[in-house]
C-alpha cells in the first residue's frame, strides 16, 4: 500500500514538474522588464532592470551573465547594421523619488561579454522629462520602421503620456528638431511592431511589482501611422485609455508585462515578457516566451504547448498522422436506413483500445503515413516535454509516442519519419513544436542524422509524410493537434 | 517599470511631492498629441474657471464641468487595497456635513478633520478631469487622497435607459440623483467607458451627478459621460452649475 502511495506521489510530483517544464523557461530566468530578445553570435540575450541580463544557448534555458552597464530601468535593444543599440532609463520611474526621467542610448558591436569586440560606446541622453510634466521618460522601446528604415523610440509610463520620438539610425541620437508626440496615456513598458501596413502599440496595464497579486496585463492598439492615433478594437484611442486585451495571467504565471517581439522567421513569431510572479518559483519575476498569433489584423497571445494525447492532423489533407499498420474494423451492425432500422435499444459502442490492435503491430520500426482521421489507437500520440535535453525559444523539446506505448516518432538518416520501438532520447527522437502565426503548428526534429539543414515534418503527398525544408507559404508543413 | 506605483514606494511618492513643491518647476501643456511644455505651476492649462453659461458635453459626450473639492488626506501605500468593500466603506463615510446631498457653490468651504477644504467650479479642456493636476496646481497633496466631485446635468426631456459610463484612476464611486450608479474598485487606470451603470433615467431638468475618487500613488483622474442603448454618447444635455443653486 505504501509503495502504491509513494508511486502515486512520485507520479503526481513528476506530472506537476513536467507541467511546469512546459510552462516556464528553464534555468534561472529571473528578470524584470526584459529587453527585446537578441540573437548574437549563437546565443540569445535579454537585459533587465537594474543592470545585467540573461543569456541562453537555445532560448529555453537561461542563466545570468549578460552585461549592461548603466543600471537604471527597463532597457531595450535593437540591432542596426553592425551595432546593437541599447536604450535604458537612467533616472525616473520613482528612482530617487521622482519622475524626472531620462533615456540613455549606447551601442556595442556584440552582446557577448567574452568577445574582444564587446564594449559600450557613446552613452547619450536622448529624451528627458522634468518630473513635473505629464510624462516620465522611462521604459524605452525601439522600432525600425520596416517600410522606410526610420528609427522610432517610445517611452513613458503610468505617470501621464506615452511619447514617441524619432532617432537617427546611424547614430542612435535624436533627429534634429524632432519633438516628442503623445500617443497613449497611462501604460507601462510600451513596444511597437509593424505588420501588413499597421503599426501596433503594445502597453502594459495593471499593477506592477506585487508578486502573486500583480494584475499586470498587456493591451494593444493599432494605427496606420507610426505617430498614431492608436485605436483599440472598440475604436477607443489609447490617448483615452483604450487598449485591446492581448495577454493576462494564465496557469501558475501571473502578471505578464513588457512585450518584446521575437520574430523567428518562416511564419513563426513569439513574444517575450516577464511574469510578475511564477508561482512555481516562489513568486519570483521570470522571463516568458510565448507564441504570437494573428487574427483579423490583431496580435493574439498563443499558449505554451500543453503535453497530452492528440491526433496530429495535416492542414493539407485534414487526415491524421498514423502508424502504417492494418486498419482494424470495429464491431458493426448493418441496420439499413428505413423507419424500422431503429427498433432495438440504443447501446453505446466501446471505443477501440490499444490492446485490441497493437498485438498485431510489427516489433521493429513502423512506417508513418497520413490517413483518414478516425480516432484510433494507431493515430493517438502522447506528446511529453523531455527534461535536460535542451529546447528552443520558449519551450523544451518533446517526445512523440503512440499513446500507451513507448513507440516514438523519429527522423531517419534518409530524412523520412518512422516510429521506433522505444524512445531513447536521441536527438532524432526529440521534436520542436512551434505554433505558427495562424495557429497551426510546425513540427521539426531536433536533428536529422547526417543532415545539417533544419527540416520539418511535411505532407509531401496528401497521405505521405516526409522531412523537408519548411515553406511558410504552404499548408504542407502545417499541423493541428486535436484532442481525440 | 514603475518604482513608485508599487506597494513599497508611497514614501518615494511623498518625497516626490515635496520636491515638486520646493522647486516649482515646469508643468506641461495638457493637449494631447503635443508634448510641448509650459512653465508655471498652477491648475492651468488643465482647468479654467467654470462660467455661468451652460456648457454642452464635448464631441464624445464627456462632462467637462465639475465642482471639485480639494483633496482629503487618505494615505494608502498601495492601490491594491481598493476592494469593493473598502471602496464602499470609504465613500459611505461622512467626511463633511451634507456630503451626500449638498450641491456646493464655487468657493464653498468644508472642514474635514480640522482642515478647511475649498470647492472649485472648473471646466476641463480635456475629456478627462485631471485630479492630480488639480491638487498639484493648488499645492495640495497629490498621493494618498480622496477627491469629491459634483456636477449638474440638465436634460431637455426625460431620458430612459441611459447609462453612466466612467473611467477613473484609481477606484471611484458615482451617484445619480442620490442613488448609487456605478463603482470602480481595484487598482485602476483611467479608461474610457471602463465601468458602466445599469440602465438609468435622466430626469427632465436637473440631475445631480456625484462622484468620489481615491488614489494612493499614481495620477488621479476620471472621465464621465452618459451613453445610450447603443453605447453612443448622449450629447443633447447641458451642464449648468448655476442651476444647482436654485
Amino acid at each position: 500500500m505504501k509503495a502504491r502511495i509513494m508511486t502515486a506521489v512520485v507520479h503526481t510530483l513528476l506530472s506537476l514538474w513536467l507541467s511546469s517544464l512546459a510552462l516556464a523557461q528553464d534555468g534561472e530566468p529571473y528578470i524584470h522588464d526584459p529587453s527585446t530578445i537578441m540573437f548574437c553570435d549563437g546565443k540569445y540575450y535579454t537585459f533587465g532592470t537594474g543592470g545585467g541580463g540573461l543569456i541562453s544557448d537555445d532560448g529555453w534555458t537561461w542563466h545570468s551573465g549578460a552585461i549592461r552597464p548603466g543600471g537604471g530601468l527597463a532597457p531595450d535593444v535593437i540591432k542596426i547594421g553592425d551595432r546593437y543599440y541599447v536604450a535604458y532609463a537612467s533616472k525616473g520611474g520613482g528612482m530617487s523619488g521622482g519622475h524626472a526621467g531620462a533615456i540613455n542610448i549606447m551601442w556595442t558591436k556584440t552582446l557577448d561579454p567574452k568577445s574582444p569586440d564587446f564594449g559600450f560606446n557613446d552613452n547619450n541622453i536622448i529624451a528627458t522629462t522634468d518630473g513635473i510634466e505629464d510624462c516620465d521618460a522611462i521604459d524605452p522601446a525601439f522600432l525600425l520602421d520596416p517600410p522606410n528604415g526610420r528609427l522610432w523610440l517610445t517611452y513613458g509610463t503610468y505617470f501621464g503620456f506615452i511619447r514617441i520620438v524619432e532617432l537617427d539610425p546611424k547614430t542612435g541620437l535624436r533627429m534634429p528638431d524632432n519633438q516628442p508626440l503623445n500617443i497613449a496615456i497611462d501604460c507601462e513598458a510600451t513596444a511597437l511592431m509593424y505588420r501588413d501596413g499597421w503599426y501596433y502599440l503594445l502597453g502594459t496595464h495593471g499593477t506592477c511589482c506585487d508578486g502573486a497579486n500583480s494584475t499586470y496585463n498587456i493591451v494593444v492598439g493599432r494605427s496606420k501611422m507610426v505617430t498614431g492615433p492608436y485605436l483599440d478594437n472598440m475604436g477607443i484611442n489609447m490617448l483615452k485609455g483604450g487598449g485591446k486585451h492581448f495577454v493576462s495571467a494564465s496557469g501558475r504565471l501571473i502578471g505578464p508585462g513588457h512585450f518584446g517581439l521575437l520574430n523567428l522567421g518562416d511564419g513563426v513569431q513569439k513574444f517575450s515578457c516577464h511574469y510578475e510572479a511564477d508561482l512555481d518559483r516562489g513568486g519570483r519575476s521570470v522571463l516568458g516566451i510565448r507564441p504570437l498569433l494573428w487574427k483579423d489584423g490583431w496580435p493574439i497571445a498563443g499558449d505554451h504547448f500543453k503535453e497530452g494525447t492528440y491526433e496530429i492532423q495535416s492542414e493539407r489533407s485534414g487526415f491524421a498522422l498514423e502508424l502504417a499498420v492494418d486498419f482494424v474494423r470495429m464491431p458493426n451492425v448493418r441496420r439499413g436506413f428505413g423507419p424500422n432500422a431503429h427498433t432495438e435499444p440504443v447501446t453505446p459502442i466501446a471505443p477501440q483500445e490499444l490492446a485490441d490492435v497493437s498485438k498485431n503491430w510489427p516489433a521493429g520500426n513502423i512506417d508513418i503515413r497520413i490517413a483518414d482521421f478516425m480516432v484510433r489507437p494507431h493515430q493517438k500520440w502522447t506528446i511529453t516535454p523531455v527534461a535536460n535535453s535542451g529546447g528552443y525559444p520558449g519551450s523544451p523539446f518533446f517526445k512523440i509516442t503512440i499513446a500507451g506505448t513507448n513507440r516514438a516518432l523519429a527522423a531517419t538518416a534518409d530524412s523520412e519519419v518512422v516510429a521506433v520501438p522505444a524512445f531513447t532520447g536521441n536527438p532524432e527522437q526529440l521534436w520542436r513544436i512551434d505554433q505558427l502565426i495562424d495557429g497551426t503548428y510546425r513540427i521539426m526534429p531536433k536533428a536529422v542524422p547526417y543532415s545539417k539543414e533544419p527540416l520539418a515534418l511535411i505532407a509531401v503527398g496528401g497521405c505521405t509524410p516526409t522531412l523537408a525544408k519548411f515553406d511558410p507559404r504552404s499548408d504542407k508543413g502545417r499541423w493541428n493537434f486535436k484532442t481525440p | 517599470m514603475n518604482m513608485s506605483r508599487n506597494v513599497t514606494t508611497m514614501i518615494l511618492g511623498v518625497l516626490a511631492v515635496l520636491s515638486f513643491q520646493v522647486f516649482l518647476p515646469a508643468s506641461v501643456n495638457a493637449r494631447t498629441g503635443d508634448a510641448t511644455s509650459d512653465t508655471a505651476r498652477s491648475i492651468a492649462p488643465y482647468f479654467t474657471p467654470a462660467t455661468s453659461s451652460p456648457k454642452a458635453p464635448d464631441a464624445d459626450g464627456f462632462l467637462q464641468r465639475w465642482l471639485i473639492l480639494e483633496p482629503i488626506n487618505k494615505p494608502n501605500r498601495t492601490n491594491t487595497v481598493f476592494t469593493d468593500s473598502y471602496v464602499r466603506n470609504t465613500f459611505n463615510t461622512e467626511y463633511f456635513p451634507n456630503q451626500f446631498i449638498a450641491v456646493p457653490r464655487d468657493g464653498d468651504k468644508v472642514t474635514v478633520t480640522g482642515e478647511q477644504l475649498v470647492w472649485h467650479a472648473l471646466d476641463s479642456p480635456n475629456f478627462n478631469v485631471k485630479l492630480f493636476r488639480f491638487a498639484y496646481g493648488l499645492y495640495k497633496p497629490t498621493y494618498g487622497v480622496v477627491f469629491w466631485a459634483v456636477t449638474v446635468v440638465n436634460s431637455p426631456r426625460e431620458l430612459k435607459s441611459v447609462r453612466m459610463a466612467v473611467g477613473s484612476n484609481s477606484a471611484s464611486m458615482w451617484w445619480l440623483n442620490g442613488k448609487e450608479a456605478v463603482i470602480l474598485s481595484g487598482d485602476r487606470r483611467m479608461v474610457t467607458d471602463d465601468c458602466v451603470s445599469k440602465r438609468l433615467t435622466l430626469n427632465e431638468g436637473r440631475n445631480i451627478v456625484r462622484g468620489a475618487v481615491i488614489n494612493g500613488p499614481g495620477l488621479s483622474d476620471f472621465c464621465v459621460r452618459f451613453i445610450d442603448e447603443n453605447g453612443d454618447p448622449i450629447k443633447d444635455i447641458m451642464i449648468n452649475l448655476e442651476s444647482a443653486e436654485k
